[in-house]
């Protein structure tokens, strides 16, 4: 049974145009101990989804889910007490931008331990000791002595690493990782990303990593969700994924990275942007971008189809033969 | 092919402190960087935060004197001479700058932006100038309906041509980009880099990329330079450094790039810590501290800026290892 399975996510937020919808039947299913990567552009909804799934949406937001499950108990019945209780413990968050996250006001071994005594995960007095492992535990040299530590004082590197200690802190069954080395430089990005996967290969817990970085896709994930204008478009096991895109627009996005380009030739470009929040076409989402859309694409949406695992949001996919041969 | 920009041993060092409570020190943001920029080529400057690499824009763009070395435009010196005569040189630098978001001014409009360097440097009457502002916008792919338009109505990567086309208003022969991609998606970045090659081959400019991006650095780039805690530590040509690195820290770079190409990967490398301060730095070399091949003489004596089989390193051990 999967860890988290949520079908048919859908997040709106009332503008003063009327209800947007920056989220549109999104699938989630991750399994225990599994890496599933959600890459995306930027306002693809990637973060709003999984947001949802934390129950971090606020008002005027709107989550509707036609099944929302962790770990045996259904999300959408809960109280906001109850739910209080899954959230920050079993199911954490590392958030973007770990200065803008941390509370710029204490110091991060406070910060660490209001998640330990809001859960009550261990008795009061050895509170502190366990701050330290922790600390320890993300790799900080010296750990006893950053417990009084502001952010302020800590490079980028080391409060992601605060961010991901106060993440763990409960021991969580999930951990859903929000671009969590967007901002740092690629030796501390690799770090991170090794501290990541090591912490899931300990624990067995299921980690969810939001990306648009197709690099750390590559060589993190073990499944991938793309997404694109709040949709869901291609899900695929990663190899598979690289090898073979099946929707137009993940095979556009691949084709597009400097590093698969041959020599100096120019790069295939997806031509027009993102649609944004009054230019949402009809039909297929990505059809005004797309080079193989005719007319249907143009009139009617197309729904996720294909084998189990390797679903794609289109109704010309790329590679159809094989698949289902 | 002429050599447009060449810097030799260029050093900028900030003293900062000195307060009441802060101890006097010596930050070397760039210490000792050579190189030489051709027409119609990319030199590519890589590097963590913190490497200098803004810096040394700052300084080829000479919005900053050098402390110490020599920076040549077109042949001629820039230090040492009148502040009219640097005035001229600087016309044949131009910059394009990290974030579009920040560099374009949101009151003006797209015609009087691209027309206000010509309009400080009195070129031209304003019909003139005007005709050069819509001839530019053709040639970066904007529409002529978008001249009257404001940096708001456009998306980032419309944006970032906004800024290259502001670049180009007085015909510079060197462009100085600080990460020009780097605030961009993917499928913007790549229309983005197609633009700045196209109008390399059909302007023959000289750009001075500064990235911290390898993907589009491999792309981009004819040669690499590669720069940690202000210092170089090595320079050649792409291909040999990025398949033949000499320096322990360009294959650390090389080995942490995520990549989608199992090729390029490189797992056998691992690196701990972070940058050392900028401040006071250590006596040796600057890398010794992370190195995985430190030995002693690495901490104790700076290394120097040697040639090995066509490209340049700064490692003790280069070529050994």
């Amino acid at each position: 049974m999967p860890l988290l399975d949520i079908r048919n996510l859908a997040v709106e937020f009332a503008t003063a145009r009327g209800r947007f919808r920056a989220v549109d039947g999104v699938d989630v299913s991750v399994e225990p101990g599994e890496i599933l990567c959600i890459v995306g552009e930027s306002g693809s909804g990637k973060s709003v989804s999984m947001l949802a799934a934390m129950g971090l949406i606020a008002w005027p937001g709107r989550v509707t889910a036609a099944a929302m499950r962790f770990n045996g108990s259904d999300l959408l019945s809960l109280s906001p007490r109850q739910r209080r209780r899954v959230v920050g413990k079993d199911m954490a968050m590392v958030f973007q931008e770990p200065m803008s996250s941390l509370n710029p006001c204490y110091p991060v071994g406070w910060q660490i331990a209001e998640a330990l005594r809001t859960h009550h995960a261990v008795p009061r007095r050895k509170v502190r000791d366990r701050v330290v492992d922790l600390l320890d535990q993300v790799g900080i040299p010296a750990p006893a002595t950053r417990l009084g530590a502001f952010p302020h004082q800590l490079s980028g590197g080391m409060n992601q690493r605060v961010m991901i200690a106060m993440a763990i802190s409960c021991n969580p069954l999930l951990l859903i990782a929000d671009e969590p080395t967007t901002a740092l430089d690629v030796t501390i990005q690799k770090q991170i990303l090794d501290l990541l996967v090591d912490l899931r290969r300990q624990r067995g817990m299921g980690l969810v990593l939001i990306t648009h970085d197709m690099g750390v896709v590559a060589e993190t994930a073990h499944r991938v969700q793309v997404m694109y204008a709040g949709q869901m478009v291609e899900e695929q096991p990663t190899e598979a994924l690289f090898a073979a895109p099946r929707h137009p627009y993940t095979a556009a996005l691949l084709a597009a990275l400097p590093e698969r380009a041959m020599g100096r030739a120019r790069l295939p470009t997806i031509p027009g942007v993102v649609p944004g929040i009054d230019d949402r076409p009809q039909g297929c989402l990505f059809n005004p971008r797309c080079r193989f859309a005719d007319e249907k694409c143009r009139t009617e949406p197309p729904l996720l189809a294909g084998p189990p695992g390797r679903r794609a949001r289109c109704h010309y996919p790329l590679g159809a033969a094989e698949v289902a041969a | 092919m002429s050599v447009l920009m060449q810097a030799e041993g260029l050093c900028r060092h900030y003293a900062v402190g000195g307060g009441l409570f802060a101890k006097k020190g010596l930050v070397q943001a760039v210490d000792g960087v050579s190189f030489a920029l051709r027409e119609g080529q990319t030199l590519a400057v890589v590097g963590e935060s913190g490497c200098g690499k803004s810096t040394l824009a700052r300084m080829a763009t000479l919005m900053e004197l050098p402390t110490a070395g020599e920076l040549r435009i077109d042949g001629k010196p820039t230090l040492g001479v009148g502040e009219a005569e640097r005035r001229r040189l600087r016309l044949n630098v131009q910059m394009v700058f990290q974030n579009p978001y920040g560099s374009l001014n949101p009151r003006k409009t797209v015609g009087s932006i691209l027309q206000e360097p010509l309009a400080l440097n009195r070129r031209g009457d304003r019909p003139a100038r005007e005709r050069a502002a819509r001839a530019m916008m053709d040639r970066v792919g904007l529409r002529q309906d978008q001249f009257g338009r404001y940096p708001h109505m456009f998306s980032g990567g419309q944006r970032q041509r906004i800024a290259i086309a502001r670049a180009l208003m007085l015909n510079p022969r060197v462009v100085v980009a600080d990460e020009p991609v780097s605030a961009l998606d993917v499928s913007i970045q790549a229309q983005v880099l197609n633009l700045m090659m196209d109008l390399q081959d059909e302007l023959r400019l000289a750009y001075l990329f500064i990235s911290h991006d390898l993907g589009v650095v491999r792309h981009i780039a004819r040669e690499v330079l590669v720069l940690y805690c202000g210092r170089p530590v090595e320079h050649g040509p792409k291909e040999s450094v990025f398949a033949a690195s000499l320096h322990p820290y360009t294959r650390v770079l090389l080995a942490a790039t995520p990549s989608v190409d199992p090729r390029h990967r490189k797992h056998d490398v691992a690196v701990k810590g972070e940058l050392p301060s900028p401040l006071n730095p250590p006596p040796g070399c600057a890398f010794a501290s992370r190195c995985p091949h430190a030995t002693g003489i690495c901490t104790a004596e700076r290394p120097v800026w040697r040639e090995i089989s066509g490209h340049f390193v700064a490692c003790h051990h280069a070529g050994a290892i």
